[in-house]
């Protein structure tokens, strides 16, 4: 009786239940292959987010790295719900970089921007062979986005670039992951927000890397 | 046979709320006389007064009917707020003038036998609130400098000029 009173003052308190009872707790994992969000409405929501993340920032830098944090978490989360997505018997999170960046570049894109990223690539430099490049024409979170000229070193798919790092983080491949701007600004350009996701990988990752390769 | 100057989008110019000049671009060179940057601030702060005192002249139309001022769920249908001046007409160039609800007014000119005017503004409106409104870096009110928006318009205008 006691209990019963105290849950319906907490209702009225404050947290609201829709009127079926059913929250986004109750929803399968497992659905929304063709689930779409309105992109207008992500785009506010984005677009406050970097006037959030503007807030206090003392540079360029210090602004990538705020829309960083806030996609890391996102990541992390991301990977072990497509794992579960998967069919049963490919369920096991990548064990080599190329299939880490496999399953980011189709998965991952797919499932956050309805299409594969266009390329991947790997630094052709000797001197870094740690990094690895995943490229995108046309990154959603900037469709709508123009960087002011004063700010040109900024690419707002730093977001993307932590959510890709938040993967990475969660499949044990820790690495920093960067994005930078390489489209072109003249006029006629294909893709003026080209952007190139820089993965690069600790160390260690390259190390357990030639290990396997051995074995 | 088509002439040059045949059915052509010369320039728009956007009007915040205050009557300040924020954004000002010419589509078609050749279509309209180059005048000064200040004489801009002047015709858009003029026109901004001239639209504000139409306005007032335009009566707000009466209710239709009573059964239709309220609507299903019981609340007023609030009747739309006066327009005023919509449209100036000279010899050579056509002014259409659109006021969004929430006050800002974009002045398209064109050549007086332009068509679909109507369509152009509402494209360009769309093209407003894509890559000026959802942008974090544009400031309400202030000078619009979006390099999104200037490359979508232009190619939206580069397309219709050349029709």
């Amino acid at each position: 009786m006691a209990s019963g009173k105290a849950s319906t003052a907490k209702e009225q308190a404050g947290l609201r239940y829709p009127s079926n009872g059913k929250t986004i707790y109750h929803r399968p994992l497992n659905r929304s292959k063709t689930a779409e969000l309105s992109q207008a409405s992500f785009a506010y929501l984005f677009s406050e987010m970097v006037s959030y993340a503007q807030r206090r920032v003392t540079g360029i830098q210090d602004l990538e790295k705020r829309l960083n944090l806030q996609g890391h978490p996102i990541g992390l989360k991301l990977l072990d719900l497509l794992l579960i997505r998967e069919p049963p018997r490919s369920q096991t999170r990548p064990l080599t970089i190329i299939a880490l960046l496999h399953f980011i570049k189709i998965n991952v894109w797919t499932h956050l921007f309805g299409r594969q990223a266009d390329r991947l690539e790997k630094s052709s430099s000797r001197d870094t062979p740690d990094e690895y490049m995943i490229i995108d024409n046309e990154p959603l979170v900037n469709a709508y986005i123009s960087v002011p000229r004063e700010m040109s070193q900024l690419n707002c798919a730093a977001f993307v670039a932590g959510i890709v790092e938040g993967v990475c983080d969660g499949a044990v491949f820790p690495a920093k992951v960067t994005a930078h701007t390489v489209g072109g600004k003249e006029e006629g350009e294909m893709w003026p927000g080209k952007t190139v996701f820089l993965v690069k990988f600790e160390p260690e990752v390259l190390e357990r890397e030639a290990l396997i390769g051995k074995g | 046979m088509r002439l040059p100057l045949f059915r052509t989008v010369f320039a728009l110019i956007i009007i915040n709320k205050a009557g300040g000049l924020i954004y000002n671009r010419t589509l078609h060179e050749g279509g309209l006389n180059k005048i000064s940057t200040n004489d801009y601030l002047v015709l858009a702060g003029t026109f901004h007064g001239v639209h504000a005192i139409t306005a007032r002249l335009n009566p707000i139309k009466p209710p239709r009917a009573q059964r239709t001022s309220t609507s299903s769920t019981g609340a007023m249908v609030r009747p739309d707020p006066p327009s005023g001046l919509e449209v100036l007409e000279s010899e050579n160039f056509r002014m259409q003038c659109f006021t969004t609800l929430t006050g800002i007014k974009f002045l398209l000119f064109t050549d007086t036998t332009q068509t679909n005017i109507d369509l152009i503004m509402k494209r360009i409106y769309d093209m407003y609130t894509d890559y000026v409104m959802k942008n974090p870096f544009y400031q309400l009110e202030m000078p619009v400098r979006c390099d999104m928006f200037d490359r979508k318009l232009s190619s939206y205008i580069r397309e219709i000029n050349n029709r």
